[in-house]
């Protein structure tokens, strides 16, 4: 083997960290600075530590037009931690009722589920709107989580997981008088501990970067999530306060990112496993 | 394939699957049948009157250019956003998959861009491309460049697909790498001491093994170019200048939520939805194997 560092490979790969990382350095830098240099474009690349405060004030009083930073943030945490937490609840219940009992129509019922795997959001908005102002949910929070936790790909992956569970297992708690509800709690879920914290990950995310959803259903302004919030804040013509849109967009990456970084190992092997 | 073992009963697993069915019921099927119905009708200007209208709006989509513009534009949007998002993906996992130091950092700092959503990653591109108040943006008008993505439409194009693309690269990267690391040591090895040399070995080991993963990647990609990218364009551009960032999903937007013309554009929506059963269909069909159990 050659001792010689590989010098192509750091280049290519410190390259590759550079793309990703410039753009949130020129935030983060950006942030801490006065509004009326960066519109002049004398934004400076080293972040000054006096302009800490304007996080404070951004937090808690929000800019023009706009909700608090924290408002938003706490319905963007609430949105992405329900959708999360539904999507594998009810997931883990239907995929478990399809694999280990036998009931009338369970192939017609999981054939249901799979098939709309092939149907996002974006295609069935206008008429998902309609359905959602019948029941009421135009304007409300429960609209902004409750129609997007039916999962085709969670049930998928948990059907694939359950399937996997020795047969020797299921009899051993049969003979012990568990029932089907002990055996879910006290074996399958803790069994199924890595799947559930790999899907949490790709799921807090999803919840998280939701646009369209939040922009169709939510018009109040008291429902801003943090993603609309800031593109809101982008979308003013002149004047736009833009250390306060970068504080903004700071706070905005912080949790999802923090949740990818620090859960990578479950994050990635869940990911290229279930595939999707 | 099924367990040998499973427990009695059949009100308990009913009730366990019921919550997902529902949900499935009302905020898929149902709307995706009342797209089918309203893209057959047609509104009177003023009225209440809804007509059935059979194929109509079917017709009058076809034969609209403005459509078929944007359908163009959107395959082209698409094929351009796979392309440069897979290409970088693959170029940095056949680096990352090399004995470095620092190989888990530099993973970590390639992948946490995963964590973006769509409309922020135009947010953080435009403090980098924006005319007025990016970085490089200033610098290209400085440089004599004439860059602005607001007026010129060509430039608007190349803006919204380099941030689309900036978001998905970690997405890919993951599996690329995935690919990579599954390829068995002993095969590269093999190759190796036949003498095939570096780019010669991967056009002839690395490429064929990892081509589901390529075939894979490359609809998802194409899945996420055509309908995730909403939220990127609409922060960006909003579809202009005119209409030369406006891709389906856009203008099914524009058509139903602000002008209100639902019968067009749930003949738009049943179209896209027939798009995506077919891309999904060619993706079991050449993959079934491995994305089914």
């Amino acid at each position: 083997m050659n001792r010689k560092p590989d010098y192509l490979t750091h280049a290519v790969l410190a390259l590759g960290v550079v793309l990703f990382a410039l753009p949130v350095w020129l935030v983060l830098a950006g942030s801490t600075q006065e509004s009326e240099a960066i519109t002049r474009g004398d934004l400076s690349l080293i972040p000054h530590l006096s302009g800490l405060p304007r996080y404070w004030q951004v937090l808690t009083e929000g800019t023009r037009g706009a909700e608090p930073v924290w408002h938003m943030l706490a319905i963007s945490s609430a949105m992405a931690l329900c959708i999360a937490l539904g999507k594998i609840t009810i997931s883990i219940l239907s995929a478990y009722a399809v694999v280990f009992f036998r009931f009338p129509l369970r192939k017609l019922a999981f054939w249901s589920i799979f098939v709309t795997l092939m149907l996002p959001v974006e295609v069935r908005i206008i008429p998902t709107y309609s359905v959602m102002a019948q029941f009421g949910l135009i304007n409300t929070f429960t609209g902004l989580w409750v129609p997007l936790i039916a999962s085709a790909t969670a049930t998928l992956l948990f059907r694939q997981v359950f399937v996997a569970i020795p047969d020797e297992l299921v009899e051993a708690a049969r003979m012990d008088g568990a029932g089907p509800l002990r055996f879910l709690r006290d074996i399958v879920i803790p069994v199924s501990g890595a799947n559930i914290a790999a899907l949490f990950v790709i799921l807090f995310v999803y919840g998280w970067n939701q646009y369209l959803w939040p922009l169709l259903v939510a018009t109040d302004p008291s429902l801003d999530t943090i993603v609309i919030g800031l593109v809101k804040m982008i979308g003013i013509d002149s004047d736009t306060d833009w250390a306060a849109v970068m504080a903004t967009a700071v706070m905005a990456l912080l949790p999802p990112v923090a949740v990818v970084v620090l859960m990578q190992r479950w994050f990635v092997a869940g990911l290229t496993e279930g595939e999707k | 394939m099924d367990r040998r073992t499973v427990f009695g009963g059949w009100l308990l697993p009913v009730l366990l699957v019921l919550p997902q069915l529902l949900l499935t019921g009302f905020f898929f099927y149902w709307p995706a049948g009342e797209a089918v119905w309203s893209s057959m009708t047609s509104q009177d200007a003023f009225g209440e009157g809804v007509r059935f209208v059979g194929w109509d709006n079917f017709a009058e989509l076809l034969a609209d250019p403005l459509y078929l513009e944007s359908a163009v534009r959107t395959v082209v949007f698409c094929g351009a956003v796979s392309i440069l998002a897979m290409g970088l993906a693959l170029a940095l996992a056949v680096f990352a998959d090399r004995e470095v130091r620092g190989r888990h950092a530099y993973r970590t700092l390639l992948i946490w861009p995963y964590a973006v959503a769509p409309a922020m990653s135009a947010v953080l591109l435009l403090f980098v491309l924006d005319p007025r108040v990016g970085l490089l943006g200033r610098w290209l008008n400085r440089m004599g460049l004439d860059w602005d993505y607001h007026l010129n439409g060509n430039q608007a194009l190349l803006m919204v697909v380099m941030a689309s693309a900036w978001k998905q690269v970690s997405y890919n990267f993951i599996f690329f790498l995935a690919g990579l690391q599954s390829i068995p040591r002993a095969v590269t090895e093999a190759a190796r001491m036949d003498g095939a040399k570096g780019w010669h070995r991967f056009r002839t080991i690395t490429v064929p093994l990892l081509a589901p993963t390529t075939f894979f990647l490359l609809v998802v990609n194409l899945v996420y170019a055509a309908f995730d990218t909403f939220g990127t364009i609409n922060a960006l551009t909003h579809g202009g200048p005119g209409k030369d960032t406006e891709t389906l999903v856009l203008k099914v937007f524009r058509d139903g939520v602000v002008n209100q013309d639902i019968g067009s554009s749930s003949a738009q929506s049943v179209i896209l939805m027939l798009g995506v059963i077919a891309l999904t269909a060619v993706q079991f069909r050449f993959l079934g194997r491995r994305t089914e159990t």
